[in-house]
């Protein structure tokens, strides 16, 4: 059973669409047993690190994630479940799960490219990987897949060790890390199409054991 | 580098699409989800859903329609159309639609922007605007009105105005069609689409008047357009959305190329 963790943030369902049809049995839930139960977790979510925090700490489930991850139960973060992973966000100011060390901050207000015109915050759309190393959650990903992004906030890992990929934007931002059975990507894999399909069934299908080679 | 979308739009009436669809390769198409899944496959970046049902007890046909929708394509797609209040909004989002769009529900009750952005995120709130080009006056001194009801009632609303106030209320998107250009196959309104989209910082889509290839790749450019709304140009079998693709992506401008 793989729990799809409610924590008021939003965009469950598509998550759970997404796993049923790739045949997973898959349940959401906010209860701190049952995930505690679940052989899979995944955080998903669209929100605010401040409310998602206050919700998660509220529900008990702050504890019951580091378990998960300590007891190297396969764990995936997505978006915004991804960002609330890290120690701290220059959103709302907050201090968060502490699950992967670094710290989530702001596309600058006037961000621009390398030539100057300007970019659009929130970062929104298809945009590639830029694949750092082989992981088994992201295996057989073509290099020329794209992913679908929707964040004005972006990851700042205190380690490069644990980023698996970096999107463009303005700049190279990371955009998926791994460390020991946990990966998290920035993107929704339950909206790139046959990519992000692939990526989650890989997920489905991955032990827990710490991926990958550089590349 | 961010690619830009490719977004289909579909009217629905009562559960059905307005216009029977022949797309290339002579496929024909009734059904809104079958329809979906097919530009799913076809390598769309996102797609609109535009319900025209009129009354408001036919609702549930097109939620229904949505909840089909959200099973079968893995990719975002909107919804607009009557949205009228927060409930309606929470419908549909629950039905499995990535945002909601709103229109003239919002030119009348701008509230609905704030309210609907701070329950659901402003990722998921598009505004619809339809823009008539007029006289410049004191009143709109950019010389493009808002207007409602397929542009027969003016609002006496500067365009430029309503977008940046939509986005100060938290809209996260705007979906700009021209009255002028709909339906032309003329070229999408490139002057309105770059003043709206250099004078706001969230994404834009171009909507109204594609015909061809070319039309994307104006807007795409010199319009400033994050995205580009397409309908009849592959809906009747011109194009396919592959074609538009490799026209754009042949011109230096980036787009998903695998799907």
């Amino acid at each position: 059973m793989i729990a799809i963790i409610d924590y008021d943030a939003g965009n469950l369902t598509s998550v759970e669409r997404a796993l049923r049809s790739l045949g997973a049995d898959c349940a959401i839930s906010r209860d701190p047993e049952f995930i505690a139960q679940a052989a899979r977790v995944i955080l998903p979510g669209v929100g605010r690190a401040g409310a998602g925090m206050a919700s998660l700490r509220r529900l008990g489930l702050d504890r019951v994630l580091a378990d998960t991850v300590a007891q190297g139960k396969p764990f995936l973060g997505i978006c915004f479940g991804t960002q609330i992973i890290f120690d701290y966000s220059e959103e709302d100011l907050t201090d968060c799960l502490g699950l992967m060390p670094g710290k989530v901050v702001r596309f600058p207000v006037e961000h621009r490219d390398q030539a100057g015109e300007p970019l659009k915050v929130p970062h929104m759309g298809w945009n590639g990987v830029d694949w750092k190393i082989n992981h088994p959650v992201f295996a057989d990903i073509p290099d020329e897949a794209e992913f679908y992004f929707v964040h004005s906030y972006y990851l700042q890992p205190a380690s490069e060790d644990s980023v698996v990929g970096t999107t463009d934007y303005g700049f190279p931002f990371v955009s998926a890390v791994a460390k020991g059975s946990l990966v998290a990507v920035q993107f929704h894999p339950e909206k790139s199409g046959r990519p992000g399909l692939k990526l989650l069934e890989n997920f489905l299908a991955w032990d827990g054991k710490e991926g990958g080679d550089a590349l | 580098m961010l690619s830009k979308r490719i977004i289909p739009c579909l009217d629905v009436r009562d559960g059905k699409l307005t216009k029977g669809i022949k797309f290339k390769g002579n496929v024909d198409i009734g059904d809104p989800v079958d329809m979906a899944e097919f530009y799913y496959r076809e390598g769309a970046d996102e797609l609109v859903f535009y319900d025209i049902t009129a009354s408001h007890e036919a609702r549930d046909i097109m939620l229904e329609v949505v909840r089909r929708v959200a099973e079968r394509i893995f990719i975002p797609f909107s919804v607009g159309g009557g949205l009228r209040t927060v409930e309606d909004m929470r419908a549909v989002l629950m039905a499995g639609a990535e945002k909601v769009s709103v229109n003239s529900s919002a030119v009348t009750n701008p509230q609905i922007i704030a309210d609907g952005s701070r329950q659901f995120g402003a990722q998921c709130v598009v505004l619809g605007m339809d823009v008539l080009k007029v006289p410049v006056s004191e009143k709109i001194p950019s010389g493009y009105e808002m207007v409602i009801h397929g542009g027969r009632k003016h609002m006496g609303i500067d365009a430029l105005w309503w977008a940046q106030e939509a986005e100060r209320l938290g809209a996260g998107e705007i979906c700009l069609n021209s009255i002028d250009a709909d339906g032309t196959q003329q070229g999408y309104e490139m002057d309105l689409t770059a003043l709206i989209s250099s004078h706001v910082s969230i994404p834009v889509i171009a909507s109204g008047g594609a015909g061809e290839p070319q039309h994307l790749a104006d807007v795409l450019t010199g319009g400033k357009a994050d995205a580009a709304l397409i309908a009849s140009m592959t809906h009747y079998g011109h194009y396919s959305v592959a074609d538009i693709k490799d026209y754009l992506s042949e011109r230096g401008i980036k787009v998903r190329k695998y799907w």
